[in-house]
Order: structure tokens, then C-alpha cells, then sequence
């Protein structure tokens, strides 16, 4: 009995370390040098450069405040829009806690973009805008979302609402083949499309 | 419910149905050692040098005790290898953050959960491991373990297939072959399709940059006074998700999982990550019939598995769709409309919605997948029930590679002897006579499970060390604490997240997942060592006939009786009272 288990032992390092180095090293490897050839810009984290300089990720949304550009979800990363690390809020769905942050979210919202839309009231608000994204780095808006904002937006800059409109239409992504997942804009882009347009904000 | 939601859901299950049968006829001539075109070129001299190297010859085949036997050591040996890396990452290369090792009990939790194909993540990943840890440790146990998984269930179809033997096959062999031909070729096309939507893979170090904001506006921090500044952890990221997916494994590279656009950037890439999902679970099944020379048993299992799995989604779809109490309260609008997907919207993410989320949700907790593209937590109570009875029916509507379908054949044996009973034939299954023998050894298999976990859950919800890991008040902490253990019980490794790294829960967590792994494995080896030395007796008159759609409504009402007669008290307390009750 114990010479068998010490040889099992042995054959089991053995194999473990053969399997280590075909799927813990050649294999990762091997991946990175295929997805580097042929998804550059994705293999590398799909970054966003302005100027040579990087500003941000496609795949991560940021915390914009100021009131000239498009504003991400509610995040429960500490500080929000903060990757390291990604978080849910994990509050239960009955919850008191859960009626606080989400009360808060719509009061926050109306605070923002009723002078914008005279006569906004809750239940004008979509649901994405007041809920917190499940990874805290949501870069998506919902279109109805994003159509609210554009009155704050183009207000602010002093620019045409449609002008503001067609870039949010523009950046609107559909479904894939037209029903698979929802659609969304990515946030960054659009406002990194606002500044093109119409040239960065003034504080 | 939209139509096209309910579109995407159907078109899902579909692709999985029409792959079932080429991959499980293929993964059977992997299991029969067979050639496989192409790929025996590119890795026989890889096989045939693992078996000279480690002097093991793949013809000798074990009995059940030897072949488990050697799963254990190598269960062990995995353990003790993971558990160390884990320990010891701050003093090891590839670590750009430096990162200190793990407390022990977090890396004994986190080394338990990978080599029992759970994935629990009380680890937080990309703030707690480094790129080292990811690749050696997490990535080699997501093959290895889903191999010995698979490898498990070759054993105990051959006691199913074979008469008058004990031999189930060498455990070493079926290993490597599996490893080789089945998991390698689908995890490097499942990297490239995930790489191809925006998932990284990349040695580079995690790039730091200052926002857009913080460069036109010069937004500062609040707190720190500096420029708003991001990092983002890279590494490779691609092909660990792939193989995460494909081996029902789960655990994420990131803290949120397949619930950050980091590991799940688009409707795409969360389409190929759910039909990762079930494609082995879902072909094993095709392979069974295959093997024992019957395609019909096989989509028997397949009937009863889908149609509890469409059940539960389009259980939990309409509750999601309708939301919590606390956003109907505020008036917002919640159906879906072309610009907005409504609904439960509280950690979930805007490229999946609704539907993308409830699908996975069900599937991954069918399938014994750990991984997430919303916050369980925040699903409501009425959904959430639906997680909860997929973990609670055992992990065998699929469930994980090859322990779903080995913990199923346990369940097949009881439902064959209480039809047998019930219409007086012989309880027979493919020609073998399931007698007192099997029928102990599946029930210690089946009832390891519900006791373990409702003996934990009692302990955890009562000491104040246990209750410490509770986030939410009230029936959602009950729960959270119930959906922790039955998901470690049962190896799935999904959370309700809010529930808490501590070293109690920590602990208790490990051993719930070492007991779910290995009394099954161990009951189920045992069945197929006794069933494979039994005659195969031609069906006569008085044979239940198991290929038909009678026997699969049998086993369907078998599964759920016994999950609903132990678990229906405790969801009572927490899913249902939640839904239910007032706010807490």
C-alpha cells in the first residue's frame, strides 16, 4: 500500500508538472504570440489613444463628471470607475440598502438633467441610468440613456441637439446580427467623438 | 419577456442541440482510443512520450479501486502544488503588482476550489493574483481538473458498456488523451474567437493612464488631489477564459467574471462563452449513447437535463423582466423597448440585459460553471430560486464535465428502481440488474450532498463566525449563506457575492467542496466497478424500457422530488421570503 501510493505520487508530480508546462506555459504562450498576429489593438487591451497618449479602454468606462460630457451608470467600484478591482454591489433586491442607493440614483439623475428636459420625472428615467452596472466599469449606456443626456450635452456646449443626436446614433451599437444582446453606446467614444466634433469642454 | 429575448434563448439551446452529436461522437473515439484525424500527427509524439517518460503503459488497464485510487493521489498532488504557488506568488517572477502570497485559508479554499473543478472565488483576482498564479496554477487545474472530470466518466461508461470485467480503463491514458485531443484544440479556437471580440492576452504589465476628463478638465481625485487616473490589469487573459468556460470551471480572471467587458466584451463573445458552457456537458451525453451502442439512451438524458434547464429559464426570465419591488417603487420603466432593456437592471450589464443574463444565470448553475455575467445578489427572489434549484438538484442537468453525467447515472439507478417497483419488472439498466449493491452506493452518492450542505448551512447561518461573511440583512443573508454552501457542495463555484472571504467561511467552504467532489466519485466508481463485472441479460417482457420518454418524465420527477423535498424549507426562508415579504 505504501509503495503503491508513493508511486502515484511520483507519476502524479511527474504528470503534473508535463501538464504545467503544455498548459500552463506553451499554451498561453503560444496564444499570445496567435492573438497578438492577428487582434492586435485586442490582444493588448483594446486601448484608446489621443494625441499617442492613452486616455482609457474601450472595454472600461470611466467616471465623467463634468456636466459637458455623457455620464457612465452608477458604479460600486470605491472610487467608482475604479478596475482594481471590478465589483458588484452585491445589495439584495428587497433591500433598505438597495432602496437607499437607488432613491439617491434617481434623485441625482432628475438633479442633473431636469433643467435640460423641463418636466422630467422618474419614471422618464431608463432603468440602466439609476442602476449600478455589474462589473462597475459598465462602458455602455443604454440608447434611451444616452438620448436624455444629449439635451444636457449639447445644451452645455452650446451646440445643435441633433448634431449631439447623430453622434449618439452613430455610436450606438446594435445587436450582433440584429438580436443578439442588447444595444449600447460606449461612452468614451462618444465623448471622445463630442470633443472631435466640437472640440474638448471648457471648465 | 421580448420576443427577441426569447429568440436568443431558443437560438442558444439550439446551436448547443446540433453540436451535440458530432462532438460526443467524436469525444467517444477519443474515449476509445481511437485515431483522431490530424490531431494524432500533431500530439501522438506528445502522448507517447507523457506514457515513456513516466513509464506508464496506457494498454494496462485498472480496476475501479486502482483507476480512483489514482485520481485521489492526483487530486492531492494538484492541491499541494496550487496551495504553494499560491502561498508563495510574492516571492515568484511574472507578479507586476507585487502581490503577497495568500493567507492560508484562502489559498486552502482557492487550491480546493480548482481542483475540484468548483471555482469559488473568494479570491478577488486581478487585485490578488499575479499572472504567474493565473497561468501555473489557475489555468493548468482548468484543464486538469475538467479533464479528470471527463476521464471519471469514461471509467464508469465502460462499467456501464463492459460485461464480465473489472477493467474501467487506465486513468493516466485517459488523462493525457482527453487533455490532448478534446480540451486543447477547443480551448486554443475558443481563444482566438474571444481574442477576436477584445478579450486580451498579453504579457505586458498593467497600463496606468490618466481619463479623458482628467486630461481636457484636469478632474481630480477627491480624495488623493490627483489627476483621475485608471489601471488596468492585463495579462493572458484569452486563454484562461476559454478553457474557464470550456471545462465548466468558472473562476474568472477578474473579480466581476464574465461580467466585465474585460473576459465578456460583447453580445459575441457572451454567445461563445454560454455555448461553451454546455458543449462538453451537453456531447457527453451523445457520447454515452455511443458507447453503449444505444444513441437513444443518450438524448434521454440529454430530454430530461434541457427541459429542466428551459423550465428554470423561463421561470426566472418573467420575475428579472418585472424587477425588484425597491425600482417599481420608482415608477421607472421597466419592460423591454428598443432603446432601453428595463428590468431588473441592478448589477447587470447593458450589452447582455435581460434575457443574456437570466440565460446564463440558469445555464451556468446547470451546468456546474462558476461563472457570472450579473450580480446573483441582486437577482430577485423569484429568479433566484431557479439558481438555487439547479445547484440544489445535484449538479446533473448537465452539470460539470463528467461529473454531471456520473452524478446523473446515480440518479438514473434510483429512478430505474422506483420504476421497477412501481410496475413490478426487474430493475434493469442497459441489461444490467441493478441490485441492493448499486442502489446503496448511489443513494450514499446522491444524499452526501443535501445532508452536507443543510448540516453546513445550519452551522454557518447560527455561529457568529459563519454569520460574519452575511452582506445583506434579513432572508437575503439567509440566502446568501445557502447559496455559498450549495454552491461549493456541489462544485458549481457561483455566488451571491456579497457573501464574504473570512477564514471560517473560508474553510468550511473547502471542505464542503472536497466532500462534493469526492463522495461521488467515489460511489460513482464504485457502481461501475460492480456493474462492469455483470452479465448483459438480452431485455425481455419484463424489462423496463429506459430509451423512451416515459423513463425520461420518470427521472425528470425523480430529480426534482429530491431536491424539492430536502431544499423546498430552506428556499422558503430565503428566495421565496424575499420575494414575498417587505423590504429588510
Amino acid at each position: 500500500m505504501g509503495v503503491r501510493v508513493l508511486r502515484l505520487t511520483g507519476i502524479s508530480l511527474a504528470m503534473m508538472i508535463l501538464m504545467t508546462i503544455l498548459v500552463g506555459v506553451i499554451y498561453p504562450l503560444v496564444m499570445t504570440g496567435a492573438n497578438q498576429l492577428f487582434f492586435p489593438g485586442h490582444a493588448d487591451g483594446s486601448l484608446v489613444r489621443l494625441n499617442g497618449q492613452v486616455v482609457g479602454s474601450t472595454l472600461v468606462g470611466q467616471g465623467f463628471k463634468s456636466p459637458a460630457y455623457f455620464h457612465s451608470r452608477p458604479s460600486a467600484t470605491v472610487p467608482p470607475y475604479e478596475p482594481l478591482p471590478t465589483t458588484f454591489a452585491n445589495l439584495g433586491p428587497d433591500t433598505v440598502a438597495l432602496k437607499k442607493l437607488i432613491d439617491g440614483n434617481v434623485r441625482a439623475a432628475l438633479a442633473l438633467e431636469r433643467r435640460y428636459n423641463p418636466g422630467l420625472q422618474a419614471r422618464d428615467l431608463p432603468v440602466d441610468m439609476i442602476t449600478t452596472s455589474a462589473s462597475g466599469i459598465d462602458p455602455e449606456i443604454s440608447k434611451a440613456n444616452a438620448d436624455l443626456q444629449a439635451h444636457r450635452v449639447a445644451a452645455v456646449r452650446r451646440v445643435p441637439l441633433n448634431r449631439v443626436m447623430a453622434l449618439v446614433s452613430q455610436e450606438t451599437r446594435g445587436r450582433f446580427a440584429r438580436f443578439l444582446g442588447e444595444p449600447g453606446v460606449n461612452v468614451l467614444l462618444l465623448n471622445l467623438d463630442l470633443d472631435k466634433a466640437f472640440g474638448p469642454p471648457t471648465r | 419577456m421580448s420576443a427577441n429575448g426569447i429568440a436568443q434563448i431558443v437560438f442558444a439551446l439550439l446551436v448547443v442541440t446540433a453540436l451535440t452529436p458530432p462532438l460526443g461522437a467524436y469525444i467517444a473515439r477519443v474515449y476509445d482510443n481511437k485515431r483522431i484525424w490530424g490531431l494524432s500527427r500533431l500530439f501522438g509524439p506528445v502522448e507517447r512520450g507523457t506514457y515513456r517518460l513516466l513509464r506508464i503503459d496506457p494498454e494496462r488497464e485498472q480496476d475501479w479501486k486502482a483507476y480512483a485510487g489514482a485520481v485521489l493521489v492526483f487530486s492531492a498532488v494538484g492541491f499541494a502544488l496550487l496551495y504553494l504557488i499560491l502561498r508563495l506568488q510574492g516571492h515568484l517572477p511574472l507578479n507586476p503588482l507585487h502581490l503577497a502570497g495568500m493567507s492560508w485559508s484562502l489559498a486552502f479554499n482557492t487550491a480546493t476550489s480548482f481542483i475540484t473543478n468548483t471555482n469559488w472565488q473568494f479570491y478577488g483576482g486581478e487585485s490578488t493574483l499575479s499572472y504567474l498564479s493565473q497561468m501555473l496554477g489557475l489555468t493548468v487545474q482548468n484543464f486538469v481538473s475538467a479533464a479528470v472530470g471527463m476521464a471519471i466518466l469514461a471509467a464508469v461508461i465502460r462499467g456501464f458498456a463492459r460485461r464480465g470485467t473489472g477493467a474501467l480503463g487506465n486513468f493516466w491514458a485517459d488523462l493525457v488523451r482527453i487533455t490532448l485531443y478534446v480540451l486543447v484544440p477547443l480551448a486554443v479556437v475558443w481563444t482566438l474567437i474571444l481574442g477576436s471580440q477584445g478579450v486580451m492576452q498579453t504579457f505586458s504589465d498593467p497600463v496606468t493612464y490618466r481619463t479623458l476628463e482628467a486630461r481636457t478638465l484636469g478632474t481630480k481625485d477627491p480624495t488623493t488631489h490627483q489627476p483621475v487616473t485608471q489601471t488596468i490589469v492585463r495579462g493572458p487573459v484569452s486563454s484562461q477564459i476559454a478553457v474557464k468556460q470550456l471545462g465548466t470551471n468558472g473562476g474568472g480572471y477578474y473579480n466581476t467574471n464574465s461580467a466585465t467587458p474585460l473576459e465578456n466584451p460583447t453580445p459575441l463573445s457572451n454567445f461563445f462563452e454560454l455555448l461553451a458552457i454546455l458543449l462538453i456537458p451537453a456531447a457527453l451525453t451523445y457520447t454515452f449513447g455511443v458507447m453503449v451502442g444505444s444513441r437513444a439512451q443518450g438524448w434521454v438524458l440529454y430530454a430530461a437535463m434541457m427541459a429542466i434547464l428551459v423550465a428554470g429559464i423561463f421561470t426566472a426570465l418573467p420575475y428579472e423582466q418585472r424587477g425588484s419591488q425597491v425600482l417599481r417603487q420608482t415608477g421607472v420603466e421597466l419592460s423591454a423597448t428598443a432603446d432601453s432593456p428595463g428590468g431588473n437592471m441592478q448589477d447587470k450589464e447593458v450589452r447582455f440585459g435581460i434575457a443574456n443574463s437570466v440565460l446564463w444565470g440558469a445555464e451556468t448553475t446547470a451546468a456546474s460553471n462558476g461563472s457570472v455575467n450579473s450580480g446573483h445578489d441582486a437577482w430577485t427572489g423569484g429568479a433566484a430560486v431557479v439558481p438555487l434549484t439547479l445547484l440544489g438538484v445535484g449538479e446533473v442537468v448537465f452539470g460539470g464535465v463528467g461529473s454531471g453525467l456520473y452524478g446523473m447515472f446515480l440518479l438514473v439507478l434510483v429512478a430505474v428502481f422506483i420504476g421497477g417497483l412501481m410496475v413490478g419488472r426487474t430493475p434493469e439498466y442497459l441489461g444490467k440488474k441493478i441490485e441492493a449493491r448499486e442502489i446503496k452506493l448511489a443513494s450514499i452518492g446522491i444524499l452526501a450532498m443535501p445532508i452536507g450542505v443543510l448540516v453546513m448551512v445550519a452551522v454557518a447561518v447560527t455561529v457568529g463566525a459563519g454569520k460574519a461573511s452575511i452582506f445583506n440583512a434579513g432572508p437575503q443573508g439567509f440566502a446568501e449563506s445557502l447559496y455559498a454552501y450549495m454552491s461549493q457542495f456541489n462544485n458549481n463555484g457561483s455566488a451571491m457575492a456579497g457573501y464574504g472571504l473570512k477564514d471560517f467561511s473560508a474553510t468550511l467552504g473547502g471542505v464542503a467542496m472536497l466532500f462534493g467532489r469526492y463522495i461521488p466519485i467515489l460511489s460513482a466508481m464504485a457502481v461501475a466497478g460492480a456493474l462492469s463485472t455483470k452479465r448483459i441479460t438480452p431485455p425481455g417482457l419484463g424489462t423496463l424500457r429506459t430509451a423512451s420518454p416515459t423513463f425520461a418524465i420518470t427521472l425528470i420527477g425523480v430529480i426534482i422530488l429530491i431536491a424539492a423535498l430536502t431544499f423546498v424549507p430552506a428556499f422558503v426562508l430565503g428566495p421565496v421570503a424575499v420575494q414575498a415579504g417587505g423590504l429588510f
